[in-house]
């Protein structure tokens, strides 16, 4: 804490006082609003709100639709997460050489992070373009098997993992290099002395040691396709074909803005928020405690 | 191989030459092996933007071509003409420039003066607002879709500029970022400051923003970016064409199922929109780095 302190009886609270303004307008306001939303039901015009109790939850928890779309938003997080990080870590550990022009590839890998993802999606949405595209042509040398995203829900999913890996690959990959050339080499120097061999000194050693990279690559990761992939499952898919690509977020948006049932998209919305809740929460217990530093 | 054999019998008698000789072969190979595997990334990586370039260049014939052409064509400038009338790429393109500009700067000047307050003043409620401000790391957009926007309207901010900026604007991370710069800066500046009768404000304009000048690029990058990708609130707070951004207005460009596959136009647009903010990214690339690191902590 500081010692050194200003005193003046108004100045800091007009100071804070657009952030406090704009956190209870866009942030209190519309979370309470959520919750209380949550317990009534639109009337059939619209114009007025009937109170329902729990029963927009009760209706969640029956619609096998929305366990589908549970299920669909932590196998697409799950993949994105795990896919693109074993990948960049594999890459990473085999260029870890101490060459020259780092920076130069950190430039040339960082850049997609700007990137949209429904930018990203529209690119990867051509690349698998059923007639056009340049992967399944490739891929109908090797099988007859029709790839075609428009009516297979897996290759949909496969897609927009695709897009998503892609954009964050670079700087997953980044942030490992960067994790990799701060490891001391005597340790690793040492475990070879004492037989141990690459994949050995790998687990033993490295992987451990890049815990606090893996853990920051994770939440960001995680966070990322939970909650920053609307605009790409919008673009690109539109939470098709059927409900195959159709995660949380985009079905709370969907519920509530084309289907207009208010209650119901904002029993979702709690939904979410005790999601969010639940990995900050996690965030801050595990990156205290299990991580080595 | 005769070469290499005679080459070695040569050293054969040096036991440490040899031994050295086989190390700087083993560190040249390993070299090697990195610069090889990063060239594929960057080139993997690249590839997808390569193909967009490439398709957006083609006639409608040459997109629709198989095996496809990878190679650029001559169309390029009917293409990013025809995108640009279309969807009306300047009036997107200047939104999601106001958009980006407006959040990066809005949440740069409320996090600096927020933080100002927390770390050089004692006031009652601070620890209510330090607290208010960390939760809404919790609340992200998605999580109050519906009532953010009843809120919206009934601010009467549908569709105007108001309404696709501000409430973007309040920021924990810029908050909790100069939070903790300030917390290093040694308290003699202050005190000296205050000593020569420079008021908080005058302290704040004259040494605490001329220390924070690479913070506030790093955010600048990041808060940028964020800004021009956003893609929920702008398509929740906008219904009319010219108040929608670059990202959300192309969407009217993809071919769906029934369509003509004019992909090239569709590039040409996807292009104009990711540019903008990759050119930021690459322009100011030391801060951003540190912009990357800062942030996520």
């Amino acid at each position: 804490m500081k010692r050194t302190v200003f005193r003046n009886r108004w100045l800091p609270y007009a100071l804070v006082a657009p952030q406090v303004a704009i956190t209870l307008v866009f942030f209190f306001w519309p979370a309470f609003d959520s919750l209380r939303l949550s317990l009534y039901r639109a009337s059939p015009f619209g114009d007025r709100l009937i109170f329902i109790g729990l029963r927009n939850f009760e209706r969640l928890a029956s619609e096998a639709a929305y366990f589908r779309s549970v299920a669909t938003s932590f196998l697409f997080s799950f993949c994105v997460t795990v896919v693109g990080l074993a990948l960049a870590l594999l890459l990473a550990s085999l260029a870890n050489a101490k060459i020259r022009g780092l920076t130069v590839y950190r430039s040339l890998l960082l850049w997609p992070y700007g990137i949209a993802p429904a930018i990203a999606g529209i690119v990867w949405l051509f690349i698998f373009h059923p007639s056009f595209g340049i992967l399944p042509w490739l891929l109908s040398f090797v099988t007859t098997y029709q790839f075609n995203w428009f009516l297979k829900g897996w290759v949909a999913m496969v897609l927009i993992i695709a897009a998503a890996v892609w954009k964050q690959f670079g700087y997953n990959l980044a942030f490992y290099l960067a994790g990799l050339q701060a490891i001391d080499k005597s340790v690793l120097e040492a475990a070879s002395v004492d037989g141990a061999g690459p994949i050995r000194r790998f687990f033993a050693i490295t992987f451990p040691l890049l815990s606090p990279v893996t853990f920051f690559l994770v939440t960001l990761n995680m966070t990322f396709s939970f909650f920053e992939t609307f605009g790409l499952i919008h673009a690109v898919t539109q939470g098709g074909p059927g409900d195959a690509t159709s995660i949380m977020v985009y079905r709370a948006w969907k519920d509530g803005f084309d289907g207009l049932q208010l209650g119901f998209s904002a029993a979702q919305s709690v939904i979410l928020m005790i999601v969010v809740i639940t990995l900050t929460a996690f965030q801050f217990r595990y990156a205290e405690k299990k991580v080595t530093y | 191989m005769a070469a290499d054999a005679s080459g070695a019998q040569v050293l054969a008698g040096t036991a440490d030459i040899v031994r050295v000789e086989r190390a700087r072969r083993r560190v040249d190979w390993s070299g090697r092996l990195a610069h090889a595997i990063l060239i594929v990334s960057v080139a993997v990586i690249a590839f997808p933007l390569y193909y967009a370039l490439v398709i957006s260049t083609q006639t409608l014939d040459q997109v629709m071509s198989l095996p496809p052409r990878l190679l650029p064509s001559t169309n390029a400038v009917h293409n990013y003409i025809d995108a640009w009338t279309r969807v009306g790429m300047g009036r997107l393109l200047l939104n999601s420039a106001i958009v980006a500009l407006a959040v990066a700067s809005g949440k740069i000047v409320i996090s600096l003066l927020s933080a100002f307050a927390i770390a050089y003043f004692n006031f009652r409620g601070k620890q209510l607002v330090f607290w208010m401000i960390f939760v809404t790391l919790m609340l992200p957009v998605p999580v109050r879709i519906v009532s953010t926007y009843q809120v919206i309207s009934v601010l009467g901010w549908v569709d105007t500029y108001w309404g696709l900026t501000v409430p973007l604007m309040a920021s924990a991370t810029g908050t909790f970022l100069f939070r903790q710069f300030f917390l290093t800066i040694p308290d003699s500046l202050a005190e000296a400051a205050q000593l020569d009768g420079a008021g908080p404000m005058r302290f704040l304009w004259s040494i605490l923003l001329p220390l924070s000048k690479a913070n506030i690029a790093a955010l600048f990058v990041i808060l940028f970016v964020y800004g021009w990708n956003e893609y929920l609130w702008p398509l929740m707070v906008t219904n009319s064409p010219h108040m929608r951004t670059a990202v959300i207005g192309i969407d009217s460009l993809v071919p769906r199922t029934s369509q003509l596959p004019e992909w090239n136009v569709t590039m040409a647009a996807a292009v104009m929109t990711l540019l903008p903010p990759v050119a930021v990214i690459v322009v100011m690339q030391r801060w951003f780095v540190r912009g990357l690191i800062e942030t996520e902590k």
